[in-house]
């Protein structure tokens, strides 16, 4: 249920305005507020920050003592690791496609020539929010067909579900931000077929909101534990929390890791999503 | 492409197709029109419906099956938890809102206090960083930010339980357990927190300057302002932050998973003990009914949130 | 919307005792990093007057009104009300009402609870600042909306209950911060001639700051014109209109035509006509040299031979105004619409300078 904020956080530029205090003519009051402020954000930050030291400092800690980078090195050996990373990258390939492939297309149309389902497609996309996955699992698990409840691609039918979410809203601000009537009309009276009108006019221009929407269900998949865990599949996820190995702190180590290109990869998306409204805003 | 040239009729917003579509008379014309015009999103539709709607009515139907495949009320009965046997369900409920309620008041309050904080700051920049930094940390969670807590807080080799300790601090011998309660409660406050940060710094921005002048002229000091205006205004904003706090506690799964290796009673891993196969005999149904009753309890939770929120936009945004 | 006509209800009517205290900027300068918003800038108010300041934005003039209000403090100068220094004392205790731009009344009060507030601030027992609240909505026209909230008024209703709250203090000094720039203009003139009756009935000190020359013109017993943070002229707004002391007040306030002439002595040849020049020879600039016309200060004739040529025609009413374009120069004469029929456009004309002495200025760059 986090992922609503956030998703709706992705499609706002940003949330911040300009600051709503005084500029109060008593210089002591505003030390006094600066002191008082730091303090907070002091506390905050320790109790932010230093578990991922921790972490980090417990991974690459040699069991001796000192410090080393070999266990980086160690994690592509790792039994089962290899495994966990190729069911990943594939369920994570496959949801991307498939999620776009459903999602471009109708939110594109929608936007030109149903505005009123908008409200719908909002509601819709809401609901795998609602739904815990836990609890959507076990209606997953006894509805699937059985030769889809024996593999493992079982997870990237239900991984488009999962990302829809973000993808949609992605989409919707991506839309919402060009002037989808104006160059799709354009090109249409210059000649253009609709295939191609979509592909070289609305895609382009999509750019961004099509990036963080496929970074997003990049990260949803390859962070997703719950129904991975509960049918039994080692996705990197379980496997961090299974996989027996000689040395506990690889899988840690990939667990940091896997946090830290989950900044990563939040941060590009926001950088990303600002150039994109400077651009459509520079084009108006 | 029919589905396509169904875009090129005169656009207009009602997606009502122009006088030259009027080729089909009446009102039979008009169904086939609509239905042209609907055909697109029906793959959307349909994958919805197969793959979200299908499962979830499963859950519906099933939490009121009986074994013979009959209507019965016992799986409710169950995981209500009247007999010594059932009792772990109410009490992996009562744990369960019990959990959530703690994180989501704790960060809700929290987080109010650092949204504050920020929205008083004169630097864009920091503003900025901040923002960003709670969208990453509240999509932390799970299996990795479990082991990130082991690492600090594990009672024999965790570095800060090791930092604590040199300055006399024992979490642990105090009756503090990274794998119990309330140490679960504290892993969530990792992401809780930054949620409420995120959700809630848009509300402080939206309070107008305006006011606080106004308020100022009249002769308020800003204590008196921040409780006849401020808090007020923001109060719906608050609390519809925490209920949607509330849900994303109650609804987590991996962390406390991956925490505690299930061991925790709370319902989610209730559900995930029995759907892995740890289950006593005759009781799969359970699994549907207490997969419903966490959808009912989300559900409600959600519209109430959406109701706080549509408070919150008539005065703030 | 009739106000009230209950002088209980009002502070004090006493015409002896106005109520309104004297106002002194004196010598203010504020600057923001390599702006300066004020600069040396001082003015002085009478009780129970209502100033505009009035300027194109960045002039200055909302500057100048926080200083007042409290809000910025001024890096050199200081503010006497009723002849004491206030330069210190925080905004929350100078006891001036004041009113925003917009959007300035809490939302979680109704209309009446918010005009109450200041008196809930001051300890006053909830019955009498009920009462008292009633009485100024019925002041401003709102009595069957005390209950309303805010997101439930209308803008122009917003900005009157924004009055009354300001009002609901008892101040000495009323402040306006642009208090009718954000509503239609149908509603900004009514608004207008009830606030200026309310200030008028309550003799209360006003300052009015605002962009929009015709609000400033008709409201204030005196206008105050700003420019880049420095005072350029403040007189009533006859005389300012008539007699503006510089070319940006002239250009500012009311319409003028920019005329080429040459200098003749203490006059100008203008148009062929020997024109005094207005004000203070001393200061003139040497070199090409500009009239600064009013519409009422030319008047036009048909001529087939004349050398000005009819361009454009603008209808309002009573009277025409006629765009001749004469040698270069653009101006724009006021003919009474009767006459108007004959000046076509594309009319060959005459122009003649009828004006009893002209204001004179360097040339304006040609963009």
């Amino acid at each position: 249920m986090a992922s609503l904020e956030l998703s709706t956080l992705v499609a706002d530029p940003s949330a911040i305005d300009q600051p709503y205090e005084l500029d109060s003519p008593l210089k002591k009051r505003r030390i006094r507020l600066r002191w008082g402020r730091g303090t907070i954000l002091i506390i905050a930050a320790a109790y932010f920050i230093l578990p991922f030291y921790a972490g980090m400092e417990y991974s690459l800690q040699r069991p001796t003592g000192g410090f080393s980078l070999t266990p980086l090195s160690q994690i592509a050996s790792a039994p089962g690791f290899g495994a966990a990373l190729w069911l990943s990258t594939q369920l994570a390939v496959i949801t991307m496609l498939g999620v776009m492939v459903l999602m471009v297309p109708t939110v594109i149309y929608v936007h030109l020539r149903l505005p009123r389902f908008r409200r719908v497609m909002e509601v819709i996309t809401t609901l795998p929010i609602i739904i815990p996955p836990i609890a959507y699992s076990v209606g997953v698990l006894e509805s699937a067909p059985a030769w889809l409840r024996n593999s493992q691609y079982l997870l990237a039918v239900v991984y488009v579900i999962l990302a829809m979410p973000y993808v949609y809203r992605s989409l919707d601000s991506g839309l919402g931000a060009i002037d989808v009537k104006t160059l799709v009309e354009a090109s249409r009276s210059l000649g253009s077929s609709w295939l191609m009108t979509i592909w070289r006019v609305l895609v382009p221009n999509l750019r961004a909101a099509l990036m963080s929407a496929s970074v997003l269900t990049l990260a949803l998949v390859f962070g997703e534990f719950t129904i991975a865990n509960v049918d039994n599949w080692q996705t990197v996820p379980v496997w961090i929390y299974l996989a027996p190995t000689d040395n506990p702190r690889i899988n840690t180590l990939v667990a940091m890791i896997a946090l830290l290109a989950t900044a990563l990869v939040l941060i590009l998306i926001v950088s990303l999503d600002r150039s994109q409204s400077r651009k459509s805003r520079r084009a108006q | 492409m029919t589905a396509l040239s169904n875009l090129d009729s005169s656009a207009s917003p009602s997606g009502v197709a122009g006088p030259d579509a009027t080729s089909k008379s009446g009102t039979a014309g008009a169904l086939v029109r609509k239905i042209r015009t609907g055909a697109p999103v029906v793959p959307f539709l349909a994958y919805v419906i197969l793959v979200l709607g299908v499962p979830t009515g499963t859950i519906v139907a099933f939490a009121f099956r009986s074994n013979t495949g009959g209507f019965t009320w016992s799986n409710i009965h169950t995981i209500l938890g009247t007999t010594p046997l059932t009792e772990q369900y109410r009490a992996g409920f009562e744990n369960s809102l019990k959990l959530a309620v703690v994180t989501a008041v704790i960060p809700g309050i929290l987080g109010t206090v650092i949204a504050y904080a920020i929205s008083t700051s004169e630097h864009p920049a920091f503003k900025r960083i901040v923002s960003a930094t709670s969208g990453v940390l509240a999509q932390f969670g799970g299996v990795n930010l479990a082991f990130m807590f082991i690492a600090a807080f594990a009672a024999t080799n965790g570095l800060i339980t090791g930092w604590l300790n040199s300055i006399g601090l024992d979490p642990w011998n105090h009756g503090w357990s990274l794998y119990k309660f309330w140490g679960v409660a504290f892993v969530y406050m990792y992401f809780q927190i930054p949620l409420m940060v995120l959700i809630i710094t848009p509300a402080f921005a939206g309070l107008r300057p305006a006011w606080r002048e106004a308020a100022e002229n009249l002769g308020a000091s800003r204590w008196r302002f921040w409780r006849h205006v401020g808090v007020p205004v923001l109060t719906p904003a608050i609390l519809g932050s925490m209920f949607l706090l509330f849900g994303s506690g109650f609804s987590a799964y991996a962390t406390a998973e991956a925490l505690t290796g299930g061991t925790i009673s709370i319902t989610p891993i209730q559900i995930g003990a029995i759907l892995q196969g740890n289950v006593i005999a005759g009781e799969q149904n359970v699994a549907y009914a207490l997969a419903f009753a966490m959808i009912v309890i989300l559900l409600v939770s959600v519209v109430i949130y959406a109701y706080l929120r549509k408070r919150t936009s008539r005065w703030l945004l | 919307m009739t106000l009230a006509t209950d002088t209980a209800v009002l502070p004090s009517a006493d015409a002896s005792l106005p109520t309104g205290a004297p106002v002194v900027f004196d010598n203010l300068t504020r600057r923001f990093g390599t702006t300066t918003a004020l600069d040396r800038f001082s003015l002085t108010i009478a009780p129970g007057e209502l100033i505009a300041l009035l300027g194109p934005s960045g002039c200055g003039k909302t500057t100048a009104l926080r200083v007042l209000a409290g809000f910025e403090r001024p890096d050199v100068g200081r503010i006497l009300v009723d002849d004491k220094d206030v330069s210190s004392v925080p905004a929350q205790r100078r006891n001036m009402g004041m009113v925003f731009q917009s959007y300035s009344l809490f939302p979680n009060m109704s209309a009446r609870d918010n005009v109450a507030f200041g008196l809930q601030l001051r300890h006053q027992r909830s019955a009498p600042r009920r009462l008292r609240a009633s009485e100024l909505l019925d002041l401003v026209g709102l009595s069957e909306h005390v209950s309303k909230y805010p997101h439930q008024l209308s803008g122009g209703q917003q900005q009157r209950v924004a009055l009354a709250r300001a009002l609901a203090i008892e101040p000495r000094v009323l402040l306006l911060d642009e208090p009718l720039s954000a509503l239609d203009a149908k509603v900004r003139a009514e608004l207008r001639d009830q606030i200026r009756a309310i200030q008028q009935r309550l003799a209360i000190t006003t300052v009015f700051v605002t962009h929009d020359q015709e609000e400033a013109m008709s409201m204030a017993d005196r206008v105050c014109v700003m420019s880049r943070g420095h005072l350029e002229q403040v007189d009533t707004p006859a005389v300012l209109y008539s007699q503006p002391a510089t070319a940006f007040v002239g250009q500012f306030v009311g319409v003028s035509s920019r005329l080429p002439v040459t200098r003749r002595g203490a006059n100008v040849d203008a148009l062929g006509r020997d024109v005094p020049i207005r004000g203070d020879l001393a200061g003139l600039p040497t070199g090409d040299l500009e009239a600064l016309l009013r519409p009422e200060d030319l008047d036009v004739r048909v001529n087939p031979g004349g050398l000005g040529v009819v361009s454009h025609r603008s209808f309002f009413g009573a009277t025409t105004r006629i765009t001749v374009g004469l040698g270069g120069a653009t101006l724009k004469i006021d003919v009474r619409s009767s006459e108007a029929d004959e000046l076509a456009l594309g009319t060959r004309v005459d122009v003649s300078v009828t004006a009893r002495d002209v204001l004179v200025t360097t040339p304006q760059p040609v963009s």
